[in-house]
């Protein structure tokens, strides 16, 4: 661990590991590159994201740099917004991608899903009100198909009934609070998706 | 022709050997017996009835009578009897399923092995010589369409999800299995009291390769009845796709070193060049043929009906091309069917995509149930030479080599997979390792004068294809169910899915830009960018080349269920001929302030509504996505009374709708529409003009009603419970004087096109409600 440069708080270092997930040469990589993208000043900011160039091409950009200041992606229980991140926060969002380990219990297994589908669902819930509207669920389409300039609005609006509709259908709910969907109902939709197979990557 | 003349050594002979080629001439397309002959040879021997020996001159009296009636079989015996086997084997497919338990228990596979051999018998009791599998017909007939309907229709998804995996199996596994069942059926060959001492090694190395592939015919008929879980399925299928190439080249090779003898590490290493060359050579030549078709289908707008003709040519031209150069067939056909698939389909019509998607199903069954037949006459046919030791050996070895090969490669792939394959997994994959006609084929081509112990060996390798084809595939099912597998999921794909998937591909290649890495996301999605700037604009035709794959997908679920809704709901008739429009972007009256309330007699009322009772009854079991599945016995009461106390809470809860219920039309300039408008059906329906005086059912994915619309409009929406009445926005019965809320945005011109699209897709049987071609696997 003496390979960290002199940061701040580097005791907060030591638990990484355990609290992440991570190994340490995996650990060094993710400071290499927190660093390259700080400018060398050991916080990020969201202007900071904007160097990456392939990342301009990505239609759920800002979706993705809300995320790391989101508070609720912080393993804490405090809501709203933060303005820089340091990089505790930075590995720990990047942890929600972690692969699974290899042997791993089903409790296990279903609280990891759990986690990766919460970490979605506070992508998706822009207002913190722990629950997903319509109109929160119509952005995330317009921005799906925000490289296709030909779309009008009303496409992704059609788009985005259809899909309540759907959640409504199969959480059984009545119709009239179908505008909104909340976390329970959200992890019941996309249990076929396969989330804690698919939402990973390799570092 | 003898092809080993010009082989000298293993550098140059890669090249000169034909595997499907003129060694076995004398079988050459070879369906009927010695005294056949062609077409052509045919007219040579007309019977002399046809014609008068002699110049007749008047002083001559002809003494036979003018033939009225003539026997004239051979000039019409090629094609009646191809004609012959084609109907057998069409019909004996008729009787299986006619027969109700069989079908569940025994596979299609051995019941058709059973006939050719009960066939065969009788032709041969009868004194003919029964048909032999001629390889040239196999390679070239048969095959392809089976080879071309599993590439066409390959979940492309899946397939590159674990093609890492799939390519361990199918080279690594089949290189195994070769030497494994070679090497040691050598040494059993080598063992005293065998009397197998000719057989040399050269000689076994060439029968494991032969021996080792697995089969995609065999495992096609069997895996499809038993619809085991996607993974599973790619994993063995593929494997059996693409271990083609590996069979190809140990085939090739080991025939060359059996000839010459000997065997250096050139040799080896010109084995290795030569498989890369064939396999990515295959590839490249199907793809080539793929974006060609993909680019002719950009202006068959005119030209519909041909269209399903350019896609089988093309593929079959790069099955054959491939051939020509001793490439991969299989995988050139693969290559082909998988890449010009999404241009494809974005060009051709719906019914030219039907077209494709039944003439595909319809050769490569009736390929399938020929096989089958042919080699159970091919058993009773061939000269057999039976040597305990040596098939006993060879049936335990394949097993043995299976099982081996799959519990090592499983081992060393799990470390790379995310998602581990479980015990459970690797018996199936090692369980569905099934045999068949290829091998045969391949058999078969054996030159008799280099390889005397041919005879044997077609013996052993039609026990193996029984053993595997009738043992396993019978067990196979049970077996499923008692290891509770994992099966394939019946659910539709939802709209929901597809967002999230889309949304995660998108996030996982942000957060991998973010973390500096390279992975495969970035190059996906690299490609994709690639594929939408450029190629898209090249191969697809119109507007449909800007489209985005959530809006074509939201698009076609609609039509699915517009298409469902209708099919069900087909065969009433609903006075005067108005049949049951589908509304899935408002299709509405033009002019809905114009029409008048209907006043419809008592009886007129009731006879329709019992009608749409009946019809929307059966509907609704069938629209499970947008229909609440607890839905309670018989919404519909009599009498008018309860309709007005219902209407009022529908009224109130119609203004909640209102809100986020509203489904608006596609822009005037939607790809969908200029696809209806270019679609070349004068056939349209003949479609009445709207009449006021009669309501009709409008399936409306959105149900607001206007305070004004008529009474009959609650006839739906009274379930027990109110909120039921939002759920019917799957069907609805609307008054012509529908709600004008909706409306603003109204486009009259758009009713009659959209009365066309309709038109173009209700005429058309269409595909069944449970075929997906999102995720399509053979149904």
């Amino acid at each position: 661990m003496g390979a960290w440069a002199s940061g701040p708080a580097e005791h907060e270092f030591r638990e990484l590991p355990e609290k992440t997930g991570f190994s340490v040469d995996e650990l060094r990589s993710l400071y290499k590159r927190f660093m390259q993208l700080c400018n060398e000043e050991g916080t990020l900011r969201q202007e900071d994201f904007e160097k990456i160039e392939h990342l301009q091409l990505n239609p759920i950009r800002s979706k993705i740099i809300r995320a790391f200041f989101d508070k609720r992606n912080f393993h804490k229980t405090e809501v709203g917004t933060v303005q820089e991140i340091g990089f505790v926060e930075f590995v720990t969002v990047v942890s929600y991608f972690k692969l699974p380990e290899t042997n791993q219990t089903k409790e296990q297994a279903a609280e990891l899903r759990r986690k990766k589908l919460r970490f979605l669902f506070n992508m998706h819930d822009t207002d913190s009100d722990e629950t997903i509207t319509l109109e929160e669920y119509k952005y995330v389409i317009e921005d799906l198909l925000s490289s296709y300039k030909t779309i009008e609005k009303e496409t992704a609006k059609a788009i985005a009934d259809s899909a309540m509709l759907e959640v409504a259908n199969i959480t059984g709910r009545s119709m009239e609070n179908c505008g909104s969907i909340t976390f329970e109902e959200f992890f019941q939709i996309l249990q076929d998706v396969e989330v804690e197979s698919k939402m990973n990557l390799r570092f | 022709m003898s092809t080993y003349a010009s082989a000298t050594t293993g550098a140059s002979g890669f090249s000169g050997d034909k595997r499907r080629s003129g060694r076995n001439r004398e079988e050459v397309g070879r369906v009927s017996s010695p005294r056949s002959c062609s077409v052509y040879s045919g007219r040579k021997t007309l019977p002399d009835s046809r014609v008068p020996s002699d110049r007749p001159t008047l002083s001559d009296i002809p003494t036979a009578a003018f033939p009225v009636l003539s026997f004239d079989y051979k000039h019409v015996q090629m094609p009646f009897e191809i004609s012959l086997w084609v109907l057998l084997a069409s019909l004996m497919k008729l009787g299986f399923h006619l027969i109700p338990r069989l079908s569940s228990i025994v596979p299609e596979s051995c019941l058709l092995i059973v006939v050719g051999l009960l066939v065969g018998g009788l032709i041969r009791v009868v004194g003919e010589d029964p048909p032999i599998l001629g390889s040239q017909l196999f390679f070239l007939c048969l095959l392809p369409p089976i080879i071309l309907d599993a590439g066409y229709f390959l979940p492309i998804r899946p397939f590159t999800e674990n093609v890492g995996t799939i390519l361990m199996f199918a080279v690594v596994g089949t290189l195994w299995n070769a030497f494994f069942v070679g090497g040691l059926l050598y040494g059993v060959c080598q063992l005293e009291g065998t009397h197998l001492g000719r057989v040399d090694l050269m000689a076994c190395l060439l029968f494991g390769s032969i021996i080792s592939a697995v089969d995609p015919v065999a495992v096609l008929a069997v895996f499809e009845e038993i619809h085991i879980n996607e993974l599973l399925h790619i994993l063995v299928f593929g494997e059996s796709l693409l271990n083609d190439a590996v069979t190809v080249v140990l085939y090739h090779l080991f025939e060359e070193f059996a000839a010459a003898g000997g065997v250096t590490i050139k040799d080896v290493f010109l084995g290795i060049v030569c498989f890369l060359v064939v396999a990515l050579g295959g590839i490249l030549v199907g793809a080539i043929y793929g974006v060609l078709a993909a680019f002719t289908s950009r202006f068959t707008s005119h030209t519909r009906v041909i269209e399903p003709l350019f896609v089988f040519l093309y593929s079959y031209m790069a099955y054959l091309s491939a051939e020509v150069f001793h490439l991969s067939g299989i995988m050139a056909l693969i290559a082909c069917g998988a890449v010009m698939r999404p241009y494809v389909e974005a060009n051709i019509s719906h019914k030219s995509h039907t077209t494709i998607k039944y003439f595909l199903k319809m050769w490569s069954s009736v390929s399938e149930t020929l096989i089958f037949i042919f080699l159970g006459v091919s058993t009773v046919a061939g000269q057999h030479h039976w040597n305990w030791t040596f098939v006993i050996c060879t049936v335990i070895l394949c097993l043995v080599a299976r099982v081996l090969g799959v519990v090592g490669l499983t081992f060393m792939i799990n470390k790379f997979r995310i998602v581990k394959l479980t015990t459970k997994d690797q018996f199936i994959i090692a369980y569905g390792g099934l045999r068949g006609a290829i091998a045969f084929s391949l058999g078969y081509l054996l030159d008799k004068v280099h390889f005397p112990m041919r005879d044997m060996f077609l013996t052993a390798i039609i026990t193996v294809i029984f053993f595997t084809v009738f043992v396993q595939g019978m067990t196979i099912r049970p077996l499923v169910d008692l290891l509770a597998v994992k099966k394939k999921q019946e659910t539709k794909r939802s709209i929901n899915e597809e967002i999230h998937t889309q949304f995660l591909d998108h996030l996982l290649t942000g957060i991998e830009d973010i973390c500096g890495h390279y992975g495969h996301h970035h190059w996906k999605d690299k490609l994709n960018r690639f594929n939408k700037k450029y190629v898209k604009k090249c191969l697809i035709a119109g507007e449909r080349s800007k489209e985005p794959q959530l809006i074509a997908f939201y698009h076609k679920m609609e039509m699915k269920q517009a298409i469902e809704l209708v099919e069900s709901g087909g065969g009433v008739k609903i006075p005067s001929a108005m049949p049951s429009t589908v509304s899935m972007q408002n299709i509405q009256p033009k002019k809905p302030t114009e029409r008048a309330l209907p006043q419809l007699s008592k009886s007129r009322e009731e006879e329709i509504r019992k009608i749409l009772r009946t019809n929307l009854q059966k509907t609704r079991q069938r629209l499970r996505s947008y229909n609440r599945h607890t839905l309670v016995a018989d919404p519909y009461e009599d009498g008018w009374n309860d309709m007005f106390l219902k209407r009022r809470r529908v009224m109130e809860l119609g203004k909640k709708l209102n809100n986020y219920l509203t489904v608006p039309a596609p822009a005037p300039d939607s790809p969908t529409m200029a696809r209806a408008r270019l679609a070349s059906d004068p056939q349209a329906w003949s479609i009445k003009p709207k009449s006021d005086s009669i309501p009709t059912i409008q399936v409306d994915l959105a149900s607001p009603q206007s305070p004004d619309s008529v009474n009959m409009v609650d006839e739906f929406n009274k379930p027990s419970k109110p909120t039921e009445a939002e759920e019917e926005e799957g069907l609805m019965m609307k008054a012509p004087s529908s709600s004008a809320d909706q409306k603003e945005r109204k486009r009259d011109k758009e009713d009659g096109v959209e009365q066309q699209r309709l038109a173009r897709c209700l005429s058309d049987p269409g595909p069944s409600a449970e075929d997906d071609e999102d995720e399509p696997f053979l149904p």
